[in-house]
């Protein structure tokens, strides 16, 4: 039983890092750069959701509240940090991320402080079923995550504006003689990014109420590690390797010796999936032309 | 005669002013003019030049981007200060001890660079990045959740202080042998490989250069400086503690490297030691929430100048503007091919891929910094 207990947790917290290695992995595949700032993106998302809870009361409100700013702020760094750079080397592009990245987390704790918030967004207890005890909000996330992803899924495949973003990662240039908006599609790529982050930043704060403005820092680089994983670029991919680094997170964390490991393991499966296989598990292959 | 007059003196600014800086500073400590706040300074300034020239070298003139470095760095901290702990009781002069770790520290870090630049052969880009910091972050947490007594854990090891009025010069002279190494490696054949692999890994494959040999070599040589300026770090600290090499501090370095100018030893060195300058005199002044200002002034400083310097749309401002054409407008010199410097190759000089506009048009524009002033010679 606690070997199934283990399995629904870790897919629960692999659906929050899948949530969040979205975001990464389509931000890669059609601006072709690695958004540094995704993660933090998240605890911007987490803080709407405390303000809004200490006017209101209502989580749900929050959540709200958090899409909207952090669609908003998704954009706005798009807009002011990462287009002007649009067809600079990607090591600039890159170094800026990073600069983003750290302004979001300083600006925070200025706000903010570095003591942590306590965020309790609702106790919804344990499920019960037979002999099998499931916290409540690992269903929630399961659930709500599953409809994001389906839903990504069908208007990526099924929309205009969807198809238009596959066509824009395949090639910008013949996606722009084709008549599509390449600046609007990326930044429509930001907006769902940021809203996927404010998700999973509601789906963390479920977990564990307290929040910091180094919150969104660390699973946003595993959440990354899950998208490369998975295969950059590729949505199936990045659901994949969320799930996958999920599993093997709450599995660790079971075995008393590796326990404190946890996080080298996870990077070591990285490296390791690179070595054999770079383009990642559902990734595809490449080729460097000149 | 004609040899001598070849010497680029501007090739030897920085041994000369640091070598000056060290013979002075050395004879206001044993003098005691020099209180212990400036020592330790003087200290952390030599161990940041070392990080951001280390560093320097990878990002700015192979291209690959580290985000590891502090990584090196805590091997070389961890391992250095352990060994110092050993042979403290062996040995009277601590300098046969120091001297011990820095090569064992130095080495240690070195494998590690090679064991990370294996994976560097097969990735670039974005996904070296990740790797580096992934590579990291394992260090770290290795050493965190190591037993008390074999490295101290998360409470971190405690290591012995060096004599602070002499190890400053010690950390000064090795910076000396640090900056020797790594410009002499790039203003030589090897170097100009090196940027060759930045600006075309392809074409440089072509031409025959071993990329391979080439990126293992920079990766194993940057981690082994940054695996010295762990041990120093450890030799100028009581406890080395692993929270101080998180990627933060990777960043921070990256950050030394990016204001002064990719491609620039010079400067990295003078990014560094401002840096580290404003650090430590902010560090008293600003206490509590302010503190994080700084943090503040750095993204702000890295976003702004990365824009500013790599932007397509202020290309144009950029060549109006830059501090080269304005101080040669104020003293009136004529821009003169044979005084470029092709060591100091500017990040953006050559493109990394070509255009396809570019193809189209026939047009080739060849501007007078890409002129080889040795090949015009010849011809």
């Amino acid at each position: 039983m606690e070997i199934i207990e283990t399995l629904i947790n870790g897919l629960s917290v692999g659906s929050t890092y899948a949530m969040i290695a979205l975001g990464y992995t389509m931000v890669y595949g059609i601006a072709k750069m690695l958004n540094f700032a995704h993660g933090d993106i998240i605890m911007v998302g987490g803080y709407m959701i405390y303000l809004t809870m200490v006017a209101t009361g209502n989580a749900l409100l929050g959540l709200l509240a958090a899409i909207v700013f952090c669609v908003v702020l998704g954009i706005s760094i798009e807009k002011i940090a990462y287009r002007p750079l649009r067809g600079a080397s990607p090591l600039a592009v890159l170094i800026t991320a990073i600069g983003v990245s750290y302004l979001l987390q300083s600006v925070a704790q200025m706000i903010f402080g570095t003591a942590p918030k306590m965020v309790n967004i609702a106790n919804l207890g344990n499920l019960q079923m037979g002999s099998l005890k499931v916290p409540y909000y690992t269903v929630v996330t399961l659930g709500c995550s599953f409809v994001l992803m389906v839903g990504l899924t069908v208007f990526v495949k099924y929309t205009k504006t969807g198809r238009a973003m596959i066509a824009v990662s395949e090639d910008r240039g013949a996606a722009q003689l084709m008549g599509i908006h390449v600046n609007r599609i990326i930044m429509i790529t930001f907006a769902i990014g940021s809203a996927l982050a404010a998700f999973a930043g509601f789906f963390m704060l479920m977990k564990s109420p307290s929040l910091s403005n180094t919150l969104g820092a660390m699973p946003g680089i595993k959440a990354f590690t899950a998208a490369v994983i998975g295969g950059i670029g590729s949505i199936p991919g990045a659901m994949t390797g969320g799930l996958l680094i999920g599993v093997v997170e709450a599995i660790s964390f079971k075995i008393p010796i590796i326990a404190p490991y946890t996080d080298a393991i996870e990077f070591l499966i990285l490296i390791i999936i690179l070595l054999v296989r770079p383009s990642g598990i559902l990734g595809k292959v490449r080729r460097e032309k000149v | 005669m004609k040899q001598i007059s070849k010497i680029k003196w501007h090739h030897y600014i920085n041994y000369i002013v640091i070598a000056i800086l060290t013979v002075v500073f050395a004879f206001m400590s044993f003098g005691g003019m020099l209180d212990s706040s400036t020592l330790y300074m003087l200290e952390k300034m030599a161990i940041a030049v070392m990080l951001a020239v280390s560093l320097s070298v990878v990002v700015g003139f192979l291209g690959e981007l580290s985000l590891g470095h502090a990584g090196f760095m805590c091997v070389g901290a961890y391992l250095g200060g352990k060994i110092s702990c050993l042979l403290e009781p062996f040995f009277d002069n601590g300098m046969v001890t120091l001297l011990i770790s820095i090569i064992i520290g130095g080495i240690a870090a070195a494998a590690c660079g090679i064991i990370i630049g294996l994976p560097a052969l097969r990735l670039k880009g974005d996904y070296l990045a990740i790797v580096t910091l992934a590579f990291g972050e394992i260090v770290r947490s290795l050493f965190m959740n190591s037993s008390s007594e074999s490295f101290g854990g998360s409470l971190g090891l405690n290591t012995p202080r060096y004599d602070k009025n002499s190890l400053f010069i010690i950390a000064l002279l090795l910076v000396l042998v640090c900056l020797a190494v790594l410009q002499n490696i790039i203003r030589s054949k090897h170097g100009r490989a090196i940027t060759s692999i930045r600006d075309n890994e392809i074409a440089s494959r072509a031409t025959g250069i071993n990329v391979t040999k080439y990126k293992l070599a920079v990766f194993s040589i940057s981690a082994f400086f940054a695996g010295i300026a762990g041990v120093l770090y450890s030799f100028s600290n009581y406890t080395v503690q692993s929270t101080k090499f998180s990627y933060n501090y990777s960043i921070e370095i990256l950050v030394m490297v990016v204001l002064g100018g990719m491609g620039s030893i010079n400067g990295s060195i003078i990014a560094a030691t401002l840096i580290t300058y404003l650090d430590i005199t902010l560090q008293t002044k600003l206490t509590g929430n302010l503190a994080v200002l700084q943090d503040l002034l750095y993204s702000l400083i890295l976003i702004v100048l990365v824009i500013y310097n790599n932007a397509p749309a202020l290309k144009g401002f950029r060549e109006k503007y830059n501090l080269k054409n304005t101080l040669n407008g104020i003293f009136k010199r004529r821009n003169d091919p044979a005084r470029h410097t092709d060591d100091e190759a500017k990040w953006d000089r050559v493109p990394t891929k070509i255009k396809v506009d570019e193809v189209l048009s026939v047009e080739i524009k060849t501007t007078q910094s890409t002129v080889d002033p040795d090949r015009k010679e010849k011809e």
